[in-house]
């Protein structure tokens, strides 16, 4: 054999460092309509090419085109539209109010409003989302309060969790949306339990997984592909690759080939890959994922191609990392403007009624904001009391606690 | 009343607690068909079918996490994790997800689980089948810590910590499992049918967690034990015929602070016995607590007796394991002898 001389270390870099030329010519965009849409029951070998494919609705003329298409009404889809302005107007305000010292901490949605927004309309009254702190859409488009939302971002006197958890970090069982955690992927596995739970009882209702694409390189990733294999889940298991983790782009995760969602063929779970920012794609696999989960069909991996537009947080500098541009490149576009000019395309929505449907949005989330900080800020005004800081944690006190809080003086 | 060893006392608490609580689900590496490594499972699959009571993959942080979100829907899953050497990869789940998720969703989510944990040495296990991780779950807040030291005791706490609607991390002394063990290993040991504590009576009673046990009442000086310790010191005293009050913490946390306070105000003199290595183990709170609370009561420093801060052998395990020589030495000292 030949000498292949010294080993050589290799660490993947992405193409394009800030001050370079954004440049996603490499990527292959399948045309829209061009993945077949195949049976829920279908045998997962057989469809190992959805795992390597984008599956598209929306084409460059904003025509609804191939064999997802065609599920939504237009009132839903305009319904659709709204909550994705209002997820990015809200978004907006609190980066915002993050600025000017209302609150610590924020983290945008810029981009990736259609991928929580179309996903929470596939799901039934009583599934489980096991949300990351970056799908507020599934919230938003299940109607829970704004006001709430932003009390919890205040940490005021209304905040639901009483002060105790970071911003974003909200929770909902009501709206099926489980308590989010700053422990990254540890509710992949959980939400698996929770589908298999489900099952155990012979209920009718799902869980949906969700997890980012750096994430996918934690142990409970694995965990949850093969609990959810092994059992048969009722379980979503969502993948949102927005191509990056804070400056570590995706390839850091995913060892430079194959997709995320290729990840799941390897535990016998169809996969499908979805256009994160076509609002219709999304909403069409991800009831076909439902429909398979409630059918006892199993799990099924789904991996959103979508794009971080805006920085990973309010603590964030994208611009140290990558081109300021590259989110204009990006040849997904965005999820709003490709759904508002659909619905132009339709004729039931037009530039002026989408301007007129800013101002409202934008009064209605000026005058949430004006409600959560009558209860009070970060800094200012009403706030949980210190007393809050000892309860809740077990469902009794122990006695070590109340002693504690006794020495604090509540 | 039927006499049972500590694997069927455990065995049988679980049957209890499935046959009354429908909510009540079993799993965990070997827990299904073959009934666990220890048997203490064992035809619970064929009782109550395998949507009750089933196999896991290998994988700790699985079988935790998936446990975590079924507690969130509404079960009661009890699991295992085959030895308490092997809750490390379930680490982040017990400590970030389960212990918390009351406190952070303000209870909107709550996690009523149980996992149990075969834990200490005195068996030749060497490194990875012998370790007594207590003091890593009693430093988290919201979580549960239980050693029981007998199979009554284990029944009842386990019905109870099924039972409770917080997270409890349930420490089984594998050295207990067949018999009470006083550290003697070159003496014939006493299987759980000679013993008075063997005596487990059937169906649904519980043992309260956060309650103490007075194993041996004493006026000279108060040993504060759990698990196995609890025999080695009761030796010790004997040996020693020191006069010795013999506390079986039995729940780590919450802790039986008034029983121990009491104890130690009457005897002035307190020593603490535990399996698990010295340097910031669970005997180091028990004796700030002491120093805290029983300051002008005490005559005498406050001992410990524990394992050696190194990973647990294997050949040197009679020099490793805190047996009745060495407690008796603590003992004596103590007393200023």
């Amino acid at each position: 054999m030949a000498d292949a001389g010294m080993l050589r270390f290799h660490v993947p870099e992405p193409e394009v460092r800030p001050g370079g030329t954004p440049d996603f010519s490499n990527v292959p965009i399948p045309k829209a309509g061009s993945v077949p849409r195949p049976e829920i029951d279908v045998d997962p070998r057989t469809v190992r090419d959805h795992a390597f494919s984008i599956i598209r609705v929306l084409n460059r003329t904003g025509e609804a085109v191939g064999p997802w298409a065609g599920l939504l009404s237009d009132e839903e889809l305009l319904a659709g539209l709204r909550h994705m302005m209002t997820l990015r107007t809200f978004d907006a305000r609190m980066q915002m109010a993050q600025r000017q010292g209302k609150t610590s901490f924020y983290m945008q949605h810029l981009g990736e409003e259609a991928v929580a927004c179309a996903f929470r309309k596939a799901l039934a009254p009583g599934d489980m989302n096991f949300p990351t702190y970056r799908q507020a859409g599934l919230l938003i488009a299940d109607g829970y309060p704004m006001v709430t939302m932003m009390n919890q971002i205040y940490s005021n006197e209304a905040d639901p969790l009483k002060g105790r958890q970071l911003p974003v970090m909200y929770s909902s069982k009501e709206h099926g949306f489980f308590s989010i955690s700053g422990n990254l992927a540890t509710q992949y596995i959980q939400a698996v339990g929770w589908a298999m739970a489900s099952a155990i009882s012979n209920d009718s209702r799902i869980a949906a997984a969700w997890i980012g694409d750096g994430s996918t390189a934690e142990s409970d990733f694995h965990s949850a592909l093969v609990f959810a294999s092994t059992y048969k889940a009722p379980v979503v298991l969502n993948v949102v690759n927005n191509q990056w983790a804070i400056s570590t782009f995706q390839g850091i995760a995913r060892g430079g080939s194959g997709t995320f969602a290729a990840r799941g063929l390897g535990f016998g779970i169809p996969s499908l890959r979805v256009d994160g920012n076509d609002y219709l794609a999304v909403h069409a696999v991800a009831k076909w994922a439902a429909e398979r989960a409630r059918s006892n069909l199993g799990p099924t991996l789904v991996e959103y191609v979508t794009y971080r537009a805006g920085a990973h947080s309010s603590s964030d500098d994208p611009s140290a990392y990558r081109p300021k541009t590259e989110s204009d490149a990006w040849p997904l576009g965005d999820p709003i403007v490709r759904l508002k000019n659909h619905l132009i395309a339709l004729g039931v929505w037009s530039d002026e009624r989408h301007a007129q449907a800013e101002a409202e949005i934008l009064d209605t989330v000026i005058a949430a904001q004006k409600e959560a900080e009558s209860h009070g800020t970060l800094h200012a005004g009403g706030k949980p009391s210190t007393r809050d800081m000892f309860e809740g944690l077990y469902a009794e006190m122990p006695p070590h606690l109340r002693r504690q809080r006794q020495q604090a003086g509540v | 009343m039927p006499r049972r060893t500590m694997i069927e006392a455990i065995r049988d608490a679980m049957d209890v607690s499935m046959g009354r609580d429908d909510k009540v689900v079993v799993f965990g590496e070997d827990v299904g068909f073959f009934g666990g490594v220890f048997r203490c499972t064992q035809s619970l699959q064929a009782k109550y079918g395998k949507s009750r009571c089933f196999d896991a993959p290998i994988n700790e942080s699985g079988i935790v996490g998936s446990a975590i979100g079924m507690a969130a829907y509404g079960l009661k899953p009890c699991v295992e994790i085959q030895f308490a050497d092997y809750m490390y990869p379930a680490y982040d789940q017990l400590t970030q997800e389960a212990a918390r998720l009351r406190y952070r969703s303000n209870g909107d989510f709550t996690c009523p689980i149980v996992v149990r944990m075969p834990t200490g040495g005195g068996i030749f296990g060497g490194q990875t089948h012998s370790q007594s991780p207590e003091a890593l779950f009693t430093h988290v807040s919201g979580l549960k810590t239980v050693v029981p030291s007998n199979p009554h005791d284990a029944k009842g706490l386990l019905i109870a910590a099924i039972e409770d609607p917080d997270p409890v991390i349930f420490l089984e002394p594998k050295r207990l499992y067949n018999g009470p063990f006083d550290g003697h290993h070159d003496r014939p040991v006493t299987p759980w049918s000679k013993h008075e504590l063997g005596e487990v009576a059937d169906g649904h009673y519980t043992v309260p967690l956060g309650k103490a046990a007075i194993r041996r009442p004493g006026s000279a000086i108060t040993v504060l034990a759990y698990g196995t310790m609890v025999y080695v010191a009761q030796a010790a005293a004997e040996e020693t015929g020191i006069d010795a009050e013999i506390i079986d913490l039995r729940t780590l946390l919450p802790l039986d602070l008034d029983t121990i306070v009491a104890s130690v105000k009457k005897t002035g003199r307190c020593v603490i016995v535990h399996e698990a290595t010295l340097t910031s183990g669970f005997g180091a709170e028990l004796s700030a607590l002491v120093q805290e609370n029983c300051f002008y009561h005490l005559e005498a420093p406050v001992a410990r007796v524990a394992g050696w801060d190194t990973p647990y052998p294997h050949a040197q395990e009679w020099d490793y394991f805190p047996g009745p020589a060495r407690v008796g030495r603590a003992l004596l000292e103590t007393m200023g002898a």
